[in-house]
Order: C-alpha cells, then sequence, then structure tokens
C-alpha cells in the first residue's frame, strides 16, 4: 500500500467499523429515527402561528419553512457527539494502540466525520418525508433536496471535527455534553432555523451572518425555492466548505496535544 | 563473535508530568537506561509509578520523553516514529479492543491498518484465533468475552503485523489466577513460535520470574538494577532470615542486637518484621532467637527463605515489594 491511498482506505475501514457498531445497537437507530420527526412535529405546531406575523418572510406555511432549520438542528445536535467515539476508544487502550500503529491521523478524523454524515442524510431524508406527509410542500425539486443534504453534510462535517478536538484536548464525556449545551443551543437561536431573523433585535441578524449554522440552514431553505439565489446559496456552501477544512485540520492537529498528555 | 543484536536500547530517559497548578512536576522517569538483546522477553519489574508504563509509552512512540535517546529495532523512536510503529505491537495495559466489533473484525481491522492486504490479514487472523483458542468466539462480539478470553485478543491483535518488537504493559493485571497461569503459558508458546524481543512490564515477581530471560528492577523513575533473575538471586549469597516481633515498639531494640550476629547482614526493619540475610540460614536462626529472648522480645514468628526476587527487590530499592506497591 503506497502512503498516497493509504489514508482512504484507513478512512474506509475506520468508517466502516463505527457504522458496524451503529448497526449493531437498534435502540440508537430508532431513537436517531424518532428524534427529528419529535423535533419537526413538535416545532411545527407550537409555532405555527408565526407566518401570521407582518414582516415575516418566510412564505406561508411554517412546515416548509420549518424543515431546513430542523435537518440542520438535528446535524449540528447528532455532530456534536461525534468525540464520543474518541472518549471511548482512550477509556479504553484502543486509541494508543491505534496511535502506536501506522493508523492515518487524518483518517481516524475524517471517518467520524463520514459516519456522522451517513447518519445525517438518514435524518434529513426522515425529516423531508415526514415533512411532506404533514403537507409542507418544496418548489425546489431533486436540485433542491440535493443542496439541502449537501449543506447538511458540511456542517455535520464543521462540528464533527470540532466535537473530535474537544474529546482529544478534554479527554472528557462532560466536555462533549458542555458543547452540546453551551455552543449548540445558543448556535441554533441564533440563526433562522426555526424564526426568521428579520423579526428578531438586529443583533441576532448581525450575529447569525458569522453563524455556521446560519450558512446552512440559509443554503439549504435557499435551494429549495421555487427561484433559488444560487449565488447566495453557493456562497454560503463556500464558507461552510471553507470552515470543514479548517476544523478537519485542527483536529488532526489536536492528535499532538493528546499525544503529549499521555 | 559479533555482539548480539540489540532490540531496544534507551539511554538516560527523563520525562515528567504535570500534578496540578500548585504542587511541583511528577518526575515519571529519572535517567532510566536499559538494553534489549534482539529476540529475547526482558521484563521490567516494579510496583505502580516506579515508571514502567512511562518507559513502554516512550518506546512505542505515543509519549516523547523530554531528553535521552531510545531505539526500537535500530529505529530512533523520537527521529523516526512513523518508522518503529511499523515494525512494533503494542499491548496497553487497558484492553486494547473494540467491544462492539467481534473477534475477528477486530483482528482484521488492526492487519489493515498496518497495512496487510485483506486476504493477509483474514489468513493471520485465523490463525491467531486458532492459536489463542478463540477459534469458536472469533465471530462473537467482544463485550461478551471473559476478562481472560478478551486479554488473549488483546495479545493477539499485538502480533497481527508480526512485529519485530512486541511491548506488553501489564499483561495478567486484573486476570484471576487461573486465567493468568493460562496466559502464561500463551505468551510461552508465543516467544517459542514468533522471533521477536518482548518488552513485558509487570508488578508481579513471579511473572518476571516465570516469562523474562533477563530483568531490570525500576524504582522511582530509574533501573536500579538488571540480570537474568538467576543472576539476581545469586547475588544475594545465601538465605532470607525473616523474624515477626509481637511488638512493633521492639523493633528499635532488637536491629543492633541482630546486628551484631557474626554470619547475618543487610538487617533491616519494617514495622515489626525484620530481615536479614545469612549464607546458612538455617545456622544463624538459633543466633537470633536466642539474642532476642536474652534482651526478653517476644517473638511472633521466624522464616528461613530461599532468595525470592521479592529479596532482590528488597536489596536494591530498601523497601519491600509489598511496600513499595502500595506507596
Amino acid at each position: 500500500m503506497t502512503t498516497i491511498t493509504a489514508p482512504v482506505v484507513h478512512t474506509g475501514l475506520l468508517t466502516a467499523r463505527q457504522l458496524r457498531a451503529f448497526l449493531r445497537n437498534p435502540a440508537y437507530l430508532l431513537i436517531n429515527l424518532v428524534q427529528p420527526i419529535i423535533w419537526l412535529l413538535l416545532f411545527g405546531q407550537l409555532f405555527k402561528a408565526v407566518v401570521n406575523i407582518p414582516g415575516f418572510g418566510g412564505g406561508p406555511d411554517y412546515l416548509t419553512f420549518l424543515t431546513p432549520g430542523i435537518v440542520m438542528m438535528m446535524a449540528l445536535f447528532g455532530s456534536a457527539w461525534a468525540g464520543t467515539t474518541y472518549i471511548q476508544d482512550m477509556e479504553r487502550g484502543v486509541m494508543d494502540r491505534l496511535l502506536t500503529s501506522p493508523t492515518s491521523r487524518g483518517g481516524l478524523i475524517v471517518a467520524t466525520m463520514l459516519y456522522q454524515a451517513v447518519l445525517t442524510v438518514i435524518q434529513t431524508l426522515v425529516v423531508l418525508g415526514v415533512a411532506w406527509l404533514a403537507g409542507a410542500r418544496f418548489d425546489g425539486g431533486a436540485a433542491g433536496i440535493l443542496v439541502l443534504l449537501l449543506s447538511a453534510v458540511l456542517l455535520t462535517f464543521v462540528f464533527a471535527a470540532f466535537s473530535d478536538a474537544i474529546a482529544l484536548l478534554a479527554r472528557q464525556q462532560t466536555a462533549l455534553i458542555a458543547i452540546s449545551q453551551l455552543i449548540s443551543f445558543p448556535l441554533m437561536f441564533l440563526s433562522s432555523a426555526i424564526m426568521d431573523t428579520k423579526l428578531s433585535p438586529d443583533w441576532v441578524g448581525n450575529v447569525a451572518r458569522f453563524n455556521p449554522v446560519e450558512w446552512a440552514v440559509a443554503a439549504g431553505r435557499g435551494a429549495m425555492q421555487a427561484a433559488p439565489d444560487w449565488a447566495g446559496v453557493w456562497g454560503h456552501l463556500g464558507l461552510l466548505a471553507g470552515l470543514v477544512v479548517v476544523m478537519t485540520a485542527l483536529a488532526t492537529a489536536a492528535f499532538r496535544a493528546y499525544q503529549r498528555s499521555v | 563473535m559479533a555482539s548480539p543484536e540489540v532490540g531496544i536500547s534507551a539511554y538516560e530517559l527523563h520525562k515528567s508530568y504535570p500534578a496540578g497548578h500548585t504542587a511541583p512536576r511528577v518526575q515519571a522517569l529519572d535517567g532510566l537506561s536499559v538494553e534489549v538483546e534482539a529476540g529475547t522477553i526482558f521484563g521490567l519489574l516494579g510496583p505502580n509509578g516506579a515508571g514502567k508504563s512511562t518507559t513502554v509509552k516512550i518506546l512505542s512512540t505515543l509519549s516523547r520523553a523530554e531528553s535521552g535517546i531510545a531505539e526500537v529495532a535500530g529505529i530512533d523512536v523520537a527521529r523516526h516514529p512513523e518508522r518503529v510503529r511499523r515494525v512494533i505491537g503494542f499491548v496497553a495495559q487497558k484492553p486494547v479492543t473494540d467491544p462492539m466489533d467481534t473477534g475477528r473484525e477486530n483482528l482484521v481491522l488492526a492487519g489493515r491498518l498496518q497495512g496487510m492486504s485483506r486476504r493477509d490479514a483474514a489468513a493471520r487472523a485465523a490463525e491467531l484465533l486458532t492459536r489463542f483458542s478463540l477459534g469458536e468466539s472469533a465471530d462473537r462480539l467482544v463485550k461478551t468475552y471473559s476478562g481472560g478470553m478478551a486479554r488473549k485478543l488483546d495479545v493477539a491483535l499485538g502480533l497481527m503485523n508480526r512485529p519485530q518488537v512486541l511491548f506488553l504493559d501489564e499483561p495478567t493485571t486484573g486476570l484471576d489466577p487461573e486465567a493468568r497461569a493460562e496466559l502464561w503459558a500463551e505468551l510461552e508458546a508465543m516467544a517459542e513460535l514468533e522471533r521477536m524481543t518482548v518488552l513485558l512490564t509487570t508488578h508481579y515477581l513471579e511473572e518476571a520470574d516465570r516469562l523474562a530471560g533477563r530483568i531490570a528492577i525500576v524504582d522511582h523513575g530509574r533501573v536500579v538494577v538488571t540480570g537474568s533473575p538467576e543472576e539476581l538471586k545469586d547475588g544475594l549469597h545465601g538465605d532470607a532470615v525473616i523474624v515477626e516481633l509481637a511488638d512493633a515498639a521492639d523493633a528499635p531494640d532488637a536491629l543492633p542486637l541482630l546486628a551484631r550476629i557474626p554470619g547475618l547482614g543487610d538487617v533491616l526493619v519494617e514495622g515489626r518484621v525484620l530481615r536479614g540475610r545469612a549464607a546458612s540460614g538455617a545456622g544463624a536462626l538459633p543466633q537470633v532467637l536466642a539474642a532476642l529472648d536474652g534482651a526478653r522480645l517476644s517473638v511472633a514468628s521466624a522464616t528461613v527463605a530461599r532468595p525470592s526476587l521479592d529479596d532482590v527487590y528488597l536489596r536494591h530499592t530498601g523497601h519491600s515489594y509489598s511496600e513499595g506497591a502500595h506507596s
């Protein structure tokens, strides 16, 4: 095996390992499928009336507006836990074994990102299906859905790599709980995921411009319109892709910090 | 004759860890040096915290020494860690298996990450599963394995890539005596079959005595003595004479009495236990008892023993093995 193909092969092998563990835990699979449905229907009912607020710019049907927001919320909340695999490997000697073998560090990071992306795609398709059954209609067609999936996957990559880095630096599950509580929730509410930011105070809209969750929501929701603003959509996707590269590099570098601590 | 090939060499390794915001750093290694001949089993023996695991982590490229030089299979671990990783196997103190994979999946994944082809990895996995009597459990999830089975799989994982140097960090800690004896037999058989250098750390004297051709006793981050178990025991000259007093308060009075007995040397006191060495333990014991009786110091028990590694440990560290293990 040459050094060029080794990281690719390692990524595939390690992604397959996580998918095997996932498929062996049917309860986890069920939770992952039920959770997005609950969020979608709960928020959909709870905030149904916001479309009647004067100045709401998200169209006449709240469920249609909400669906891309719930997709990104699931991507965000799910990927914040990506580092759990590393915590488990560190609690055992698995991480130490991998790091004393020629296993690609980049492959270890990218494998958790890909695994989370698979979960995100499954959840996104479930959310779309349930939303459609509940009456939401999307004008963007297949292209819109593909861009929505791409946005969700890029957002997943960003936060999965971030979660991996935190896991390697803090080496404790409590640190991952802190990210999901302290970072994920504010990031979700400081975006247009469930509410049009035009109706929020100005500062929320200003902060949202720098929020990767907002980039993903704007790209996904934008692409599902009848006449998408493609320049805006690709601009947001470009920002997300850039952040994916930065986060992946940071997470890979975090292995050095981990090895200094052992 | 050419000098034998060197499997592992470490020279003057230093390593410290932060102990907290205000506490001084803990000196894990304080100039540890060790040399292991290729193709032999070498035991690093010492209590928890002596520096054994830190040594293994540095030699296996997981951690870095602050100073000192270490080579594994002739490769500098600090300069070429990626080359070292291709020729070693590493079995950590903690379990190195993934509980949500089967035994076979664990082995094949490890082999493929080491660069083996799918076919080679499958063949090697099957061979090791059979050798470690795990064939029947090969396709069960590791979380269903007993402690002994899981530890055998850990060792098999370390052997997947036919390493030149295998690190076994406390391989039998936490196993029940039966599983420990079984793993010892497996490790002895393994050493026969695979020509490789093995660095074994243990805090069981018995384990080092049984498995290792040579051992080094590690205390406070340094090697205090090196040799084969027999050499180390022979170096003690004679038998151990151990007297347990009825009252620990008598120990300060008893010590000078024993030190005065001709032929009895190396007298040390620990609590209410006095230890000495004599060319003939059986000859020295009556004098010891007479001296203590003359001073009206009552004795709870008296023993004469052939030298053990425990005595070697006591002699070179100044404290007995069980005491060191609890500190």
